[in-house]
């Protein structure tokens, strides 16, 4: 894991400083709310309906144990004893007060921590591979390239005040699970004649107007990553709309321009921002990745599991995931019980899992972008004792990417944007296809809800998606089917009218068992969506 | 050392299309949609370039400014309008040395941000050395 040196704690100690600073002459009334608002949200500070909300940083979703017990102590001592993981790798709490804020962030900066552009018109906390360092499948770990993009935005005097906000994913294998391509800049770590490189797709992103990002550069080397990514904010800054909060993402330019366009103007840019010497030598590269360096696994880990206890066996099936290392595996935690809000966690929760993590993975965990949370490097013959852990803490729920394991956004319970309540949509779905019996018979089916066309809940992405809209005063809920936030990265299709928030429930239900009728043999849900059209679903769903 | 109030009794700065039409002018006045590169072949004869903040959370004057810098401006570029004291120390990284706005700062304040980073991340307009670079000499 990365740590900071003595530059990275005076850098945050120094954002600390200044945000009391500017906490301090808001609550005098020496500047106005305009004003202040995005100082606030560039230290992840949003005013919600009931509440200030924080959102803390997690750089891409790595997390040890002191940090992790450092959320625990924060959500129960400023909060209400729970913190929410969110589809950013990040953690929020609902419920803080203003004058807090300046303690809260001291708090965070002893375990080098920070919300540091976690919200705001910038470039926010860099997102990654929940699995990195231990994924079978990736070619390097994204997490070096991510910490060097990382320091780079991080009080980048230039683009602070981008036309919105903008979001950088980093990933190091061809099986996508961080949404690379919904993000302003997904950035893949590729290989090309023996050297790493990174491919940039940018323009994707969700919200009103959902795009898949274009590949606008296949490889761009170490060296240039980020002259080019200068290059990239260069252009959009200049030329991204301001007259139009609804097309001010990035997206909305490539779209415009076209991709071929916004690529050489990037080009050019780029031949004169190379030029100025901004990107750092292999040494600080290497610096930085000598501490991702994998952890001491235990060489001769037994690779056999005492599958014995059946309830052990199911969630070893559905939640424990092929680590590279042979006799280790990557726990995936799921934060959906059924009935429960998506990525919530209690303080209790959250130290539980620092404590598994201290004493069964390295000292490591990570958040994932479909909220639940991750133990990257478990010896197989630990498995049991964790997973009997987890289960006396409620966190051994068997439904890692089955339907139940729904990403929500806060919605209008707490959200002063939303239209219309994400959460009891999700508990009820949850709760109707509670049987784990027939979640496993549906497989791998991820379900997505937002409360508002945001689309923080990936709706667009959802296999099934769901998007709360007010129509005439009462929530409303859309259904749209076939989105990917995978490899196999697609929009979904709205499949008509919509419903009310029982009518949306039923309505899933002929969908999955419209699925079941049509399926052949190994497809999964969104396979035969594909192959078979939306018609057939239309008639289920509308007669 | 930074300067907050400019001058009295100054050339006023012209606007960038009666720059480009008139050319004896030494100052101009460039707005957020205009283009600073159309100010580069005539660098060596601006004293002064003034860019427009209309609104402090429009930021393409950032990379105007820094744009001039790094096309090798050295006269006086200066940042006007609404301008606050939250956003002059990431102006400065950018290569503004005046501020001219609309609202008086506090020199307090002011002065507390402009010696609030002990270093910076990344290398930009204002000849920092980047913490990278501290780091390997």
């Amino acid at each position: 894991m990365y740590k900071y040196d003595e530059y990275d704690h005076a850098m945050v100690d120094a954002r600390v400083a200044e945000f009391s600073d500017q906490v301090r002459r808001r609550l005098a009334g020496e500047i106005t709310e305009d004003q202040f608002k995005p100082l606030r949200l560039m230290n992840g500070l949003y005013l919600q309906l009931h509440a200030y909300m924080l959102r803390v940083a997690v750089p891409y979703g790595t997390l040890d144990s002191r940090q992790m017990r450092m959320l625990a102590h924060i959500a129960r001592k400023y909060d209400r004893d729970y913190g929410h993981f969110t589809t950013r790798q990040n953690i929020q709490y609902n419920w803080i007060k203003l004058e807090d804020a300046p303690a809260i962030l001291e708090d965070l900066a002893s375990v080098e921590m920070h919300a540091i552009q976690t919200s705001g018109n910038c470039i926010r906390n860099i997102s990654s591979d929940q699995w990195a360092g231990a994924a079978a499948d990736e070619i390097t770990d994204p997490r070096p390239w991510a910490e060097l993009l990382r320091q780079w935005s991080s009080f980048h005097p230039e683009f602070s005040y981008l036309p919105r906000k903008f979001k950088i994913a980093v990933i190091a294998a061809d099986e996508d699970r961080a949404a690379m391509r919904l993000h302003d800049i997904g950035i893949q770590i590729v290989e090309k004649d023996g050297q790493h490189g990174a491919a940039f797709y940018v323009g994707g992103g969700m919200g009103r107007t959902p795009m898949i990002a274009p590949l606008i550069k296949d490889f761009v080397p170490l060296d240039d990553m980020l002259s080019y990514a200068e290059a990239c904010l260069r252009v959009y800054n200049r030329y991204g709309r301001r007259d139009n909060i609804y097309k001010a993402r990035i997206k909305i330019l490539i779209h415009e321009l076209g991709a071929d366009e916004y690529r050489r103007q990037v080009e050019e840019e780029f031949k004169h921002v190379k030029s100025l010497g901004i990107d750092p030598p292999k040494a600080e590269f290497d610096r930085i990745a000598a501490q991702f360096a994998p952890p001491p696994l235990d060489a001769s880990a037994p690779d056999a599991i005492d599958r014995s206890d059946p309830d052990f066996a199911v969630w070893v099936d559905q939640n424990v995931a092929a680590h590279k290392a042979p006799g280790h595996a990557i726990v995936n935690i799921s934060l959906k019980p059924i009935g429960g809000i998506p990525g919530d966690a209690s303080s209790a929760q959250i130290d539980l899992m620092a404590d598994l993590a201290e004493k069964y993975s390295h000292d490591e965990l990570r958040v994932t972008h479909a909220q639940n949370i991750v133990l990257p490097h478990v010896r197989k013959a630990d498995l049991y004792a964790v997973w009997q852990a987890l289960d006396a803490a409620g966190l051994a729920t068997p439904n890692l990417d089955l339907i139940s394991d729904i990403i929500a956004c806060p919605g209008l319970d707490y959200c002063s944007l939303a239209n219309a309540r994400s959460i009891p949509v999700a508990q009820k779905i949850a709760t109707r296809f509670s049987d784990l019996g027939r979640q496993k018979e549906l497989g791998e089916l991820k379900l997505k809800i937002s409360g508002c066309i945001n689309a923080c809940g990936h709706h667009h992405a959802g296999h099934i998606g769901i998007l709360g809209v007010d129509r005439k005063g009462t929530e409303n809920y859309q259904l749209s089917l076939g989105g990917s936030g995978a490899e196999d990265v697609s929009l979904g299709t709205i499949t008509g009218p919509g419903f009310d928030e029982d009518g949306v429930v039923d309505a899933i239900e002929r969908v999955t068992d419209k699925y079941l009728a049509e399926r052949t043999e190994g497809e999964r849900f969104v396979d035969t969506f594909r192959r078979v059209g939306m018609a057939p679903f239309k008639e289920a769903i509308y007669g | 050392m930074v300067e907050h109030i400019h001058s009295d009794g100054e050339e006023p700065a012209v606007t960038l299309d009666a720059f480009l039409s008139q050319s004896n002018a030494t100052a101009v006045r460039l707005e957020p949609d205009e283009d600073a590169r159309a100010l580069i072949p005539h660098l060596d004869r601006l004293a002064l370039i003034e860019v427009a903040f209309p609104k402090f959370r429009d930021g393409r004057g950032y990379s105007s400014a820094r744009i001039l810098r790094e096309a090798g401006y050295a006269g006086e570029l200066r940042a006007q309008g609404d301008v606050l004291v939250d956003q002059i120390a990431y102006m400065k990284r950018c290569g503004f040395d005046t501020f001219a706005p609309e609202k008086a700062l506090n020199p307090a304040d002011v002065e507390a941000a402009l010696a609030r980073w002990p270093e910076h991340y990344q290398g930009a307009a204002d000849g920092a050395v980047p913490i990278w670079k501290l780091r390997h000499g």
